[in-house]
């Protein structure tokens, strides 16, 4: 290979031979660095599993069946968090749907902009409110309102339903229900948002040129064209919703009878093997729900999303 | 395409009232949901400032928590063990976080790549607990002991998906005829991605530690299987370490008044610590593209 004769001396073929090595080792340190992202996650599910096969193999399907957790004759049915939990999230997508993707729309078709970018803030602010500090909220604040004001009311106009019924089931369930939607509306908000906002202008403008109101131009033209990635957002809640312990539990009281969370029977230290398998099955159980709702949920989202957003 | 039915001219003229009135009735809707989402947020700040900060004074940040009944005590050993715990999760956490992100940028539309962007998205799905199980698992179990390092340990691979995402988009904001001109130059690919690319985004990446230390400040439950709270200075980073939210929780449970008034206190330093963070993260990536939560 000849040479340009202006090139230095010093770029000859070993010098270029040792640029190369400097790269590839770039490359390859950087590669480990990013396999590792990998083997965590692998490796979160492996270690899980692995600690619980003792509580697998003595309980089988009947560990997520069983409805009693009796520590004390090693009994361990998880039903009644799982169900708990199941519950307590779909109460909050009742509450936290409708308001999040109503204000999702407020942001993205109504709000002026001075307007959008500082509420927009708040909401994202909600999200980084911690779990302890909802839970405070949640036992100090929130519970004694819904004792005074909001069950005396559901309970007049609604107490034929054996949800309403009793004290303790349903203000728990309700407050703690109240305390997970708020937690989950900015998430729903704003992926609804990134949502809407990739909706092509066309499509409202084709909506408005044959006279539709602003109000008719969302539910024809906008609301359609999003739908699958808002129930992608809502998922995407809804996953978050279940990861959720801390703010429940507190609010909850630690009661063990009505027990709102996965989390609940970990609150209570292990003092023997199969009590820990156990508890290393609920996680084991939480990660893979978890995992599977957010994986179906960003695919949702991905497919209508523009896809530079979040992909290369 | 013609319409299916003709109106006549006096229910043209109601139904289109109608239809303004239903506009207007949605847009109110729309506007009601938005202050129904905000009104929280108002609570939670206003409560916590009226009641948090009442119990703020000198000895709170400085003094160990007393017994009931005793005038003073503060939380002086939770605040310096969420620094702590904060600090290990950024030694353990920020090289792979960042590097990883850096070779996402730059082979990002590998298949190799394209599964590890995945894995970092379910990643940050894992809740907080199961984290803190598996960090309970893999440290405490065979170490026998409760540790800062187990804390530490969970709260770096929470933080680590968030800091190699919001890495890889912001080396990817870089311009390429930066990075063109460099080579052109005749630096090595590796050194232009380190001195070149690295120095130009070097404020995304540090909002985008920020922004993961402000989510990981306030964790609780990896917490409490590893690090598990401690209510006298820490001995050592091998031993049960205090951490905020953790002391926060035991206070907001337990039947005693001046510990509810102390948990509000610290709620309320913790929230202005990570809202001061929120808001700094905004006000600097003003413009740039960021990825939702």
């Amino acid at each position: 290979m000849s040479h340009d004769v202006r090139v230095p001396r010093a770029v000859t073929v070993p010098l270029r031979r040792r640029i190369n090595v400097g790269d590839g080792l770039f490359r390859g340190v950087t590669a480990m660095f990013a396999l590792t992202i990998l083997a965590v996650l692998g490796s979160i599910f492996v270690v899980l599993a692995f600690q619980s096969r003792e509580s697998i193999t003595t309980f089988g399907w009947g560990f997520l069946t069983g409805t009693t957790w009796d520590p004390v004759f090693k009994q361990f049915g998880a039903w009644p968090f799982v169900y708990g939990t199941l519950v307590s999230s779909f109460l909050a997508l009742l509450q936290a749907v409708p308001l999040g993707v109503g204000t999702a729309v407020f942001l993205s078709e109504l709000a002026t902009p001075w307007l959008r970018s500082p509420v927009s803030f708040l909401v994202e602010l909600l999200a980084t409110i911690p779990s302890v500090v909802y839970g405070l909220w949640g036992i100090f604040v929130l519970v004694p309102f819904v004792r005074s004001y909001v069950e005396p009311v559901l309970g007049a106009t609604l107490g034929f339903l054996p949800f309403f019924q009793g004290p303790a089931y349903g203000v728990g369930m309700l407050t703690a229900s109240m305390v997970l939607a708020v937690m989950i509306v900015p998430y729903i908000t704003s992926v609804t948002h990134e949502i809407l906002r990739a909706v092509p202008a066309d499509q409202r403008e084709a909506a408005l040129a044959l006279g539709a109101t602003t109000w008719e131009m969302i539910r024809t033209a906008v609301l359609p064209y999003g739908r699958t990635g808002i129930i992608g957002a809502v998922m995407l809640g809804l996953g978050r919703a279940i990861g959720e312990t801390m703010a429940v539990t507190m609010v909850i009281g630690n009661r063990s009878d009505v027990s709102l969370s996965l989390f609940a029977p970990a609150n209570t230290m292990a003092t023997y093997d199969l009590y820990v398998h156990a508890l290393i099955e609920i996680g084991l159980v939480l990660l893979l729900v978890t995992v599977v709702i957010n994986v179906l949920a960003r695919l949702l989202v991905w497919s209508v999303a523009a896809p530079g957003a979040r992909r290369g | 395409m013609t319409p299916t039915a003709e109106p006549t001219a006096g229910s043209t003229r109601l139904s289109y009232a109608r239809r303004r009135l239903l506009n207007g009735l949605a847009q109110g809707g729309a506007g009601l949901c938005t202050l129904a989402v905000l009104l929280p947020l108002v609570l939670i700040f206003g409560y916590l400032l009226v009641k948090g900060f009442s119990a703020l004074n000198l000895s709170f940040f400085t003094q160990l928590p007393k017994p009931v009944g005793e005038p003073g005590g503060g939380m002086a050993n939770a605040i310096v063990g969420t620094l702590t715990l904060i600090a290990l999760a950024c030694i353990l956490g920020l090289p792979i976080g960042v590097l990883a992100g850096v070779f996402l940028a730059e082979h990002g539309h590998s298949r190799l790549g394209s599964t590890i962007r995945f894995c970092a998205d379910v990643l940050t799905g894992v809740p907080s607990i199961v984290i803190g199980i598996y960090a309970y698992t893999l440290i405490v179990l065979p170490t026998h002991t409760f540790s800062a390092y187990a804390g530490g340990f969970a709260l770096a691979v929470i933080m680590l998906p968030i800091v190699t995402r919001t890495t890889e988009e912001m080396v990817r904001l870089v311009p390429s005829t930066l990075r063109e001109a460099a080579l052109g130059l005749g630096v090595p690919a590796w050194r232009t991605t380190l001195w070149v690319v690295l120095r130009t985004a070097r404020g995304g990446i540090i909002t985008g530690i920020m922004l993961a230390v402000a989510r990981v400040a306030g964790e609780t439950a990896p917490l409490l299987f590893t690090a598990f709270g401690n209510q006298f200075w820490h001995q050592g980073l091998t031993g049960p370490i205090s951490s905020l939210p953790q002391q926060i929780y035991t206070y907001a449970i337990s039947p005693y008044e001046d510990w509810h008034r102390q948990a509000w206190a610290g709620a309320l330093v913790l929230l202005v610590l990570i809202s001061l963070t929120s808001l700094a993260v905004r006000l600097l990536t003003r413009g740039h593209a960021r990825s939702t939560l």
